[in-house]
């Protein structure tokens, strides 16, 4: 059971991540866009936070750069959901501080396998 | 086609689906402006870029593997834009644009479980493939599905794991991995404390362990990676098969620094986060216009306005509440009570424009669906059009908007087909090759104008006339007048077109327009100068409407003269009339020569005619022109609420609507344009042209 | 307004029945939406000379016909005495209100659909017969008009 949080401005697919980690018995928190992620991150501790990559407003990558600044958040996994992974954009993820990504699209099963990875 | 989903899926289907419309609409918009102007917005195509891989990866995580296809090639496609790999031409423009069409399909028919023709989906994912081929790397293929394992058998992998120092600052937790590995078989594991340093140095935040070890299973050097995928490049990893008969075979080495080569990235330019979100306008307050659903979105602060006049309702009921008591009335409780009951038709009066402003919605939500449809049509015909749109935000209520989107489109293939030239033409004709096609609408006193404006090539009343004759439809001799002339235009099967095209010219078009039109209430009115161009004007009464209005007595009834047409008003003095040509008067107020009017003579009332030695005249304002209208009194000003007279009755010529008064009569609204030219009528059948 | 099951709908129908100059008429009493006493209609512009104005319904606005006038017999002056009959009529595919004038109103029956017989034309043939059947009970006869006939069509859109 831990905290986590979905980020993404498409409201179907953070709720269909949202949805699916609840029913596996986690806290799920929303946010649609990284401003409402950042100030929600700075009220609430999350175990994990997951972020799409594509948003207007501030796109996952800056949305992860700017929660690292944050002292709560320095070694707290977060997976950003992506539609291909590339090595220059591994990279980049990677700079940014992420901790790793999940391919979109991906099915319940494997976003659950993947989460094991970043949780106790 | 049957998709299958989990529960999940289906119960967010409906939402994505929402989404995805939106976003093909935020697409199709970006791709117009782009066509329109010379030099390619870097922000519009990085926001249509993004809609495109949005749609992408929504389609693909709830199984809609096809619309997911075609998203991607556009996506490719939009890429290319973005790295300025690839130029927005007009033609890879109309592809992306027939890609929207695809989609927009693809998403309905799957909403609505219809089939769609693969067959099609194919081949435009060949032509924007092609469009998309250039040398630069591009984004690769969604994920294909996983080949099926080759026939395992049990194999042992030796490993080191040396996480650089930083590691656990990705988030990532060595442990974690190691039991992630250990999933995979039976795991034997060493630790390595070289590096760890003394307490007083130790930094919790740093790593200073290393694991080497053994995994024997059922598994592949590829899961064992995948293992590890996160943290390439922050840790050293060495996997090696270990043979049955005991050599080594070096498997992959990762390297300690990734040296995979990077694709240079040539972006037109520094990929700014765009600012400005680009939401169409008013879009929380967007109806279902076009399904013509029994539901609307109405905007947040629409319902807010309308929960504060409720408040003010309910304290104003409580004041007058507080008013009630034993004994008699005291001058006091009835001056609280006046002022209670004068607070109460106030907020009432709100109340009910509150409510009935959430119904109106601006006209910009039918016209949003022409530029596409101009610049399809103008393609389709060779014409180069340009469309100039004004007074989006004008309201009309929803269903009067509904009623109104398939008029306009007939009249806009009318302009296009039949009104503005071919660019040789215009050209020989001395006009600029590029034609102009406006769309506008305003309030008028008391109605809702929208116009249709092209500057073609007019329409030709003797070939009207000629072709009339042809028809039938008037007689060898006739001479039609405005009106007359104006009933041909809109007959069934009219049409002066020499060929039928496609797109109009079967003449069914204009007669189902104007009856729509009339349905409504309103008018369909044209104004053409041959070679010039042509305006066609729909005129709506502003059925469901609060207007502010000027109550007038004229013998024993009242009226009602949109305060927004009125002038000013003035006492007669007789000695300014002018008697002109008969039973015309003409009063002369300052510089200016007024026809004057008598109400009931126009309207056809019986009643006392107002001398205009007793007379008061309201000049108002109908169609450019100051007419002066006789009455017997002012009354009141007031907001009144317009009723149809139409629903039950009809529509009368010289008045706008209906509406209740305080005391429960029916009072009509004039209709100040509408007298106008009942006037001018009356006038030509006596002979005389009004000054 | 009651509605019979389908099986009385085969077999009779109910009319509201009113009398207009000494003559028993009837209409469907499923048209039939209220019955109301007389108030001063604003007139109309324009109007046939039979619609007397409108008034004012609930906030409706809502036209008022004398059925005297419009079957071409003398009117009598209106006051308190007068009865208003508010109907539903089909005019051009859309249901419209409409007050009838009527000198008094009589009852509800009802007509089995045996005893409705076709109306002989007892206009002159320029207008259409405002009756669409006549009903022959044992006590009296009840002229059945058709509502839409008579005040749906000629209402006038221009």
């Amino acid at each position: 059971m831990a905290k986590i949080m979905t980020v993404d401005d498409s409201v179907s697919l953070r709720k269909l991540v949202a949805q699916t980690l609840a029913g596996a018995g986690h806290d799920v928190a929303e946010a649609a866009n990284g401003a409402d992620a950042l100030s929600t991150a700075k009220q609430k501790t999350f175990d994990l936070i997951i972020s799409d990559l594509n948003m207007p407003g501030m796109d996952g990558l800056s949305f992860v750069r700017q929660l690292r600044q944050l002292a709560a958040y320095r070694t707290v996994p977060v997976l950003i959901l992506t539609t291909e992974m590339d090595p220059a954009k591994k990279k980049e993820a990677k700079e940014a501080g992420a901790t790793g990504w999940l391919v979109k699209p991906f099915d319940p099963s494997q976003l659950l396998a993947t989460i094991r990875k970043v949780l106790d | 086609m049957t998709l299958q989903l989990t529960d999940l899926q289906r119960q967010l289907l409906g939402t994505f689906f929402e989404e995805s419309f939106e976003g093909l609409e935020q697409l199709e918009t970006g791709l117009l402006a782009l066509e329109r102007s010379s030099k390619a917005d870097p922000e519009t195509i990085n926001d249509v870029f993004r809609v495109a891989h949005s749609i992408k990866g929504g389609a693909g995580s709830f199984g809609l593997a096809a619309i997911s296809r075609l998203a991607h090639e556009m996506e490719t496609l939009l890429d290319g834009f973005r790295a300025g790999a690839l130029s927005p031409t007009p033609d890879a423009l109309s592809l992306l644009l027939e890609g929207v069409d695809g989609l927009r399909g693809m998403l309905e028919a799957t909403r609505d479980e219809r089939g769609y023709s693969e067959e099609s989906l194919g081949r435009l994912c060949e032509r924007l493939k092609a469009a998309s081929a250039r040398s630069a790397p591009h984004p690769a293929a969604p994920a294909e599905p996983q080949s099926p394992p080759a026939a395992r058998s049990e194999r042992t992998f030796a490993f080191r794991f040396e996480p650089h120092s930083h590691l656990l600052e990705s988030g990532n937790e060595p442990v974690r991995l190691l039991r992630e590995l250990a999933r995979l078989g039976a795991l034997k594991l060493e630790v390595d404390r070289s590096r760890l340093p003394g307490l007083r140095a130790l930094e919790p935040n740093l790593c200073y362990l290393g694991w080497h070890g053994t995994l024997r299973g059922a598994v592949t050097l590829a899961e064992i990676k995948e293992v590890f995928a996160w943290v390439e490049g922050d840790a050293d990893l060495e996997v090696t098969e270990v043979v049955a008969d005991g050599a080594v075979t070096p498997a992959a080495r990762q390297p300690t620094t990734n040296e995979e080569p990077v694709a240079p990235k040539t972006e037109a330019a520094p990929a700014a986060t765009p600012g400005a979100a680009n939401a169409p306008a008013a879009t929380a307050a967007r109806g279902d216009a076009e399904a013509g659903l029994g539901s609307i979105r109405v905007a947040v602060d629409k319902i807010d306005l309308l929960m504060n006049m409720v408040g003010e309702l309910v304290i104003t009921q409580s004041m007058l509440g507080e008013l009630e008591g034993d004994g008699p009335l005291d001058a006091h409780r009835v001056e609280r009570l006046r002022e209670g009951l004068g607070l109460l038709a106030r907020n009432t009066r709100s109340l009910q424009e509150s409510v009935m402003r959430l119904r109106s919605m601006p006209i910009g939500i039918v016209f949003n669906r022409f530029p596409r449809l101009v610049h399809d049509l103008g393609r389709q015909l060779g014409k180069e059009v340009e469309l100039k749109i004004a007074g989006q935000n004008t309201e009309l209520d929803k269903t009067v908007l509904e009623k109104l989107g398939d008029p306009l489109v007939h009249l806009v293939r009318n302009s296009l087909d039949h009104g503005i030239e071919a660019p040789e033409l215009r050209r020989a004709a001395g006009k600029p090759e590029l034609g102009t096609l406006e769309l506008r609408a305003y309030h008028r006193g008391g109605d809702i104008v929208v116009e249709v404006v092209d500057d073609g090539k007019g329409i030709d009343r003797t070939r009207v006339i000629a072709r009339a004759r042809e028809m039938g439809i008037l007689g060898p001799d006739e001479e039609p007048g405005e009106d007359a002339l104006r009933d041909i235009l809109f007959a069934p099967g009219f049409s002066t077109a020499k060929e039928v095209t496609n797109v109009s010219g079967r003449g069914v078009g204009m007669d189902v327009v104007r009856r729509n039109v009339k349905s409504l209430g309103g008018d369909v009115f044209v104004d053409t100068t041959p070679g010039r161009g042509t305006r066609i004007s729909l005129r709506l009464p502003l059925t469901l409407a609060i207007i502010d209005g000027q109550l007038i007595r004229v013998g024993v009834h009242a009226y009602v003269v949109p305060l927004l047409s009125i002038v000013e008003s003035v006492q007669v003095e007789p000695r300014r009339v002018t008697r002109f040509q008969g039973q015309r008067d003409i009063y002369r107020l300052r510089d200016e020569l007024i026809p004057m009017m008598d109400l009931c003579e126009v309207l056809g009332v019986s009643g006392q005619r107002v001398s205009v030695d007793e007379a008061l005249m309201v000049v108002v304002e109908a169609d450019g022109e100051h007419v002066g209208l006789l009455v017997h009194e002012l009354l009141a000003q007031q907001q009144v609420v317009v009723k149809s007279l139409e629903s039950n009755y009809g529509r009368v010529e010289g008045l706008a609507g209906a509406t209740i008064l305080g005391d429960g009569s029916v009072s009509f609204i004039l209709d100040v344009a509408g007298i106008g030219r009942l006037m001018r009528r009356s006038h030509a059948r006596e002979g005389v042209r009004a000054a | 307004m009651t509605s019979g099951t389908a099986k009385n709908a085969a077999e009779s129908e109910q009319l509201l029945t009113f009398i207009v100059d000494g003559q028993e008429y009837g209409v469907d009493i499923l048209r039939v939406q209220e019955i109301r006493g007389w108030s001063a209609p604003m007139p109309i512009p324009q109007a046939p000379a039979y619609i007397k104005g409108v008034i004012n319904i609930r906030g409706d606005v809502v036209p008022i016909a004398d059925l005297r006038e419009r079957l071409g017999l003398p009117t009598l002056p209106y006051g308190q005495t007068t009865v208003v009959i508010v109907l539903r009529v089909l005019g051009g595919a859309r249901e419209r209100v409409m007050g009838v004038i009527v000198d008094a109103m009589s009852d509800v029956t009802n007509v089995p659909t045996g005893a409705v017989k076709a109306p002989p034309s007892f206009h002159d043939s320029s207008e259409p017969s405002p009756a669409r059947g006549i009903a022959m009970l044992e006590e009296k006869m009840i002229t059945i008009l058709d509502v839409d006939r008579i005040f749906g069509e000629h209402v006038v859109i221009r």
